[in-house]
């Protein structure tokens, strides 16, 4: 593998100190390990953030759950607190890869690396969360900008995230059966003053469906999707799936997660 | 480089590694634990699992430096005074194995399992099982053997 310096930080000052020039942030390494093994990615040095105090643990009040960045997803998959308030995002949890990327693998990685078949973005926008950084507050609508970009500034470090608790929601994933990603992932949320829908995997960046929204804002149930026209334009064509089957499988995994709601 | 103090099947140890060496390569190549494989070196396959602070990792895909003062087991740690673990005896009387490539990966992921849940489900193991690819024995034996290695731990 390439060579880089390997440090670790002990706060959230030290690493924005450390994280200078060609320094990159280092969480679960699941995504940035691997990219760096296949010279998609080079850095001089990585920084750890995983000994920051504070930065890993839920905390749940009536109105949301706030996840430390460095929390992992087997972590958030068998917290009582997130099953009992928010349930859907321990499912979602629970269902990325497998055990021992669940073991490493953390919730700010994952958002932070927005890959376009990520669970957890989804979550971030059904969710209304407020993604909480070193220097500010960003909403996850304006956080997710496109394939593998956020509007995360050089050396901006993820400290939490914050979901807002819904009334009612579920996620129905539809993954590749050798990794798990999602093929096409469909998060719906009905919040105390709207419904919000997201969906990963079927596009370059994990979006909003306005469309779906309006027709579960007026009738949340399964068969409300049934007149919705999912446009194919756009859409993700691969060796997993083309656009059209991408568009109809956003329709049966919307009706899939309105109907476990 | 810098030193890094982990403790390896209960043995401590203390060397001086590139800030950019990965534990299986560590393991493999500088202890000389040939037991845990590297099948795909991409995060794939499960072949490299060993148990980092009691949970399982890929050790492909983890950074030495990042053990500093960790406790690791590898497959090698699993037998104790020359008796084979409960998993281990399991997966040789149901054929868990045919050409063992798979094997150290697939056992330590299962005993991370067992140590975790008393009595899973067949589908419960099958999913846990998710990360470990085997491309001889078609899962059959290796599913039978965790179950039975649950009711013996
Ligand atoms: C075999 C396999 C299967 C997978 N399957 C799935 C799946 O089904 N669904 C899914 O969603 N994901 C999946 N993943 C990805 C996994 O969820 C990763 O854990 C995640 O994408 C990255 O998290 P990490 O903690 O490992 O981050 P790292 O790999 O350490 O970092 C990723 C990027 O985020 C940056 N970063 C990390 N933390 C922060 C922070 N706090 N603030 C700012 N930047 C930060 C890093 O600098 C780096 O650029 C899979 C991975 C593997 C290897
Ligand atoms: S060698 Fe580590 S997962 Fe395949
Ligand atoms: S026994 Fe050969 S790969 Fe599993």
């Amino acid at each position: 593998m390439k060579s880089f310096n390997f440090k670790s930080a002990t706060n959230t000052k030290e690493a924005a100190k450390l994280v200078s020039g060609r320094a990159t942030f280092l969480a679960g390494g699941m995504s940035l390990l691997p990219a760096i093994k296949l010279r998609l990615a080079a850095y001089s040095d990585l920084i750890n953030i995983k000994k920051i105090k504070g930065l890993s643990g839920i905390k749940v009040s009536s109105k949301s759950i706030k996840i430390g960045a460095t929390t992992t997803h087997a972590e958030v998959a068998g917290s009582k607190e997130v099953g009992k308030s928010i349930p859907s995002l321990a499912v979602l949890a629970e269902g990325i890869g497998d055990p021992q990327v669940r073991n490493r693998g953390t919730i700010g990685g994952s958002i932070a690396n927005n890959d376009p078949a990520a669970d957890y973005p989804s979550a971030c926008l059904a969710l209304n969360a407020t993604i909480h950084t070193s220097k500010r507050k960003i909403a996850a609508d304006k956080f997710f900008k496109g394939m593998f970009d956020t509007d995360l500034k050089k050396g901006e470090l993820i400290e939490s995230i914050e979901f807002e608790v819904p009334e009612k929601s579920a996620y129905a994933k539809y993954p590749n059966p050798a990794s798990r990603y999602a093929i096409v992932g469909v998060y719906v949320a009905k919040l105390k003053d709207n419904v919000r829908v997201s969906i990963t995997g079927a596009g370059s960046c994990v979006f909003r469906s306005i469309e779906i929204e309006e027709a579960l804002s007026s009738n949340f149930s399964p068969s409300a999707v049934d007149n919705v026209n999912i446009s194919s334009k756009g859409l993700n064509s691969d060796i997993h799936a083309s656009a059209e089957y991408r568009a109809h499988i956003i329709k049966v995994m919307t009706r899939k997660a309105v109907s476990s709601c | 480089m810098a030193v890094i103090n982990i403790e390896i099947n209960g043995k401590k140890i203390s060397k001086e590694v590139p800030d950019n060496i990965l534990l299986s390569d560590f393991l493999r190549e500088r202890l000389t634990l040939t037991g845990t494989h590297v099948g795909c070196d991409t995060s794939q396959c499960g072949a490299c699992v060993v148990h980092l602070n009691g949970n399982s990792v890929k050790s492909c895909t983890t950074l030495v430096a990042d053990c500093d003062g960790a406790k690791i087991t590898t497959i090698e740690g699993l037998a104790s005074n020359g008796k084979m673990h409960p998993v281990q005896e399991a997966f040789k009387k149901h054929h868990g194995l045919q050409c063992g490539f798979c094997t150290p990966g697939m056992v330590m992921s299962a005993v991370d399992l067992l140590e975790k849940k008393k009595n899973p489900s067949e589908q419960e193991i099958r999913d846990w099982l998710e990360g470990n690819i085997c491309r001889c024995t078609g899962y059959q034996g290796i599913v039978a053997a965790v179950k039975d290695a649950a009711s013996k731990m």
